[in-house]
């Protein structure tokens, strides 16, 4: 905005002209524009991952016509989506219907209002960045509920419900865990929470206080998994069962709303595990974090927040549903106790002098387990693909 | 306390394993055929669509007697007396006039019996298997053609020692292979 702004100074004549409350309102609604539209396109490019990791992890393609290996199907979706007459059911509460997508997709941006894309680079720093985040998070279950209420359908009254319960449970470990870094960090500022992970990935939060923190993580990432409504906990919309939950009754850009909501939220939930545990703007090593002069922290965010994203959507095609009441079960009876536990036990730690700053063997944990997945990963994937090509040679043989 | 640590262990193992496969399966290269760019190679004798070599055809009937589900329909009648000679592409004579041989594509099972009797081997499954339509009356073959060209000098002439045997020796065999079908 400050940009824009010192932009329309260029133009001559603009600062005698115009006022400045006129000039700030135009920065202001061009920023917001701006932002919105790139926030909104996100998920173009997240449905098209999505689909290509579901075709890839069954052995399959994805999406291959609309455009080279399928890149525009996401777009044509889009625009069938949204030229797509939206019905309202005869019996629905019009008002509710219509707020409900609208109170989703708001909730679901609220949340990039604090997220810190930079030292600079940040919507606004609130002195209450990690708590605003857990609380706009909830937002999106009262939409969920008016968009269940008002479709006048029971199976989307059960998925609201179902949407409520879980999202008020999954908030508890969630915020339980957040304790636990906000503790470490000294501060609810997303800024701070970061500059306290500054210097490489072995000060990352994951690390610190070292398999604690990591279970912490554990904790906190399944709970957002749990309050994207993503699989393996979309009982909220679980098809099999509910035709569609909430956005039964919904079609066309409503529809998309919905869609748009979900995608945002899950970056957003991303975005947020990766400042709280991963550092956020912060390189896994310190000479990575300007490119040329430049701070590439947002690009650091961003792929770190994609990267959780892409964990999000191989979860969802490994895990079958939960059941409601294994859900619950999760949620309060795993997931919460751990979490009190280590609000006990990493409270104390810091309380002692000799602990205050992590155990003494954190930083030689960071970069070898880190090695040690990557190369993992690395290796499977190689192996699967050699695999592969010698069943092929064998059968061709 | 025991179990709970246990169960904990064993889904938290669990998630793992079953992301280790998918993450196997995210890189071993796909199975998906692009269809209308890429197609099978079919495996030889495969039964696609049926098809008739209309100019083989000798009228006997057998493939449709054989047929199952009658999608054949033949309609012949003896030729004009004193016509020339015509033959099949294995020498046997063509006495009858086939007027009509129809296929009924939509009925047909594809069980491939209808190729067996037949004596001058002019009906065969052909690999050809993309023959959709939206009208189900495409499905209809019509192989009676009012314009074919036929064979008029024997290609396969009998031994010429005793003419009237080898004559009887090539009529003798289709009765008796009627018979077993």
């Amino acid at each position: 905005m400050d940009a824009l702004l010192r932009l329309f100074s260029l133009i001559p004549g603009w600062d005698q002209n115009v006022p400045a409350w006129a000039s700030i309102s135009l920065a202001g609604l061009l920023a917001a524009g701006l932002c919105l539209g790139f926030i909104s396109l996100g998920p173009v490019g997240y449905v098209y991952v999505e689909r290509k990791l579901a075709g890839f992890m069954q052995d399959r393609l994805g999406p291959m016509r609309v455009g080279p290996w399928g890149l525009l199907q996401t777009i044509a979706d889009t625009i069938k989506l949204l030229f797509k007459e939206a019905i309202f059911p005869a019996a629905v509460n019009r008002p509710l219907f219509v707020v409900a997508p609208c109170l989703v997709v708001i909730g679901a941006f609220m949340g990039f209002a604090v997220l810190p894309f930079s030292p600079t680079w940040q919507g606004t720093d609130l002195d209450v960045g990690a708590f605003y985040v857990i609380a706009i998070g909830s937002l999106s279950t009262v939409g969920l509920i008016m968009a269940g209420w008002a479709s006048n359908n029971k199976y989307a009254l059960f998925g609201a419900m179902r949407s409520a319960a879980q999202i008020v449970s999954y908030e508890i470990p969630a915020v339980m865990s957040l304790i636990v870094v906000v503790m470490i960090a000294g501060s609810l500022s997303l800024q701070q929470i970061v500059a306290a992970q500054a210097g490489g990935l072995h000060n990352w939060f994951l690390w610190k206080f070292f398999p604690l923190n990591v279970i912490a993580f554990l904790v906190f990432f399944t709970a957002t998994l749990a309050e994207c409504n993503r699989t393996p906990f979309d009982i909220p919309e679980a098809e099999s069962e509910l035709v569609a939950g909430f956005h039964t009754e919904y079609s066309g850009f409503f529809f998309a709303m919905f869609f748009l909501a979900e995608y945002t939220e899950m970056f957003v939930a991303s975005a947020m595990v990766s400042v709280l545990f991963l550092g956020g703007f912060a390189a896994p090593l310190p000479v990575l974090q300007t490119v040329a002069g430049f701070d590439i922290g947002p690009v650091w965010l961003i792929a770190k927040a994609w990267a959780l994203v892409f964990v999000h959507m191989w979860l969802r095609w490994t895990l079958p549903r939960l059941r409601v009441d294994q859900l619950m079960h999760v949620a309060w009876k795993v997931l919460l106790p751990i979490a009190l536990f280590l609000i006990v036990v990493i409270g104390g730690l810091l309380t002692a002098p000799a602990t205050a700053g992590g155990f003494p063997w954190d930083p030689w944990f960071g970069w070898p387990l880190t090695a040690l997945l990557c190369g993992y990963l690395m290796l499977t994937a190689l192996r699967a693909w050699r695999w592969h090509a010698r069943q092929v040679r064998e059968a061709v043989a | 306390m025991k179990t709970w640590f246990a169960d904990l262990w064993s889904g938290f193992y669990t998630v793992l394993v079953g992301m280790d496969i998918t993450w196997r399966h995210l890189f071993t290269p796909k199975v998906v055929l692009q269809y209308p760019e890429q197609k099978w190679t079919l495996p030889p004798k495969s039964r696609m669509r049926l098809h008739l070599k209309y100019e083989d055809c000798i009228g006997c009937g057998q493939c449709a007697r054989a047929c199952p589900v009658n999608c054949i329909s033949i309609k012949a009648d003896k030729r004009a007396a004193g016509s020339a000679p015509i033959y099949a592409a294995n020498g046997q004579a063509i006495k009858l006039d086939v007027k009509v041989f129809d296929i009924d594509m939509s009925l047909c099972c594809y069980c491939n019996l209808c190729t067996y009797p037949c004596p001058t081997d002019c009906i065969y499954m052909t690999p050809e298997y993309e023959f959709a339509s939206t009208d189900i009356r495409d499905h209809l073959y019509r192989f009676a053609k009012p314009d074919a060209v036929f064979l008029t000098v024997n290609p396969k002439p009998p031994a010429p020692a005793p003419a009237p045997a080898a004559a009887a020796a090539a009529a003798a065999p289709k009765p008796t292979e009627g018979g077993a079908a």
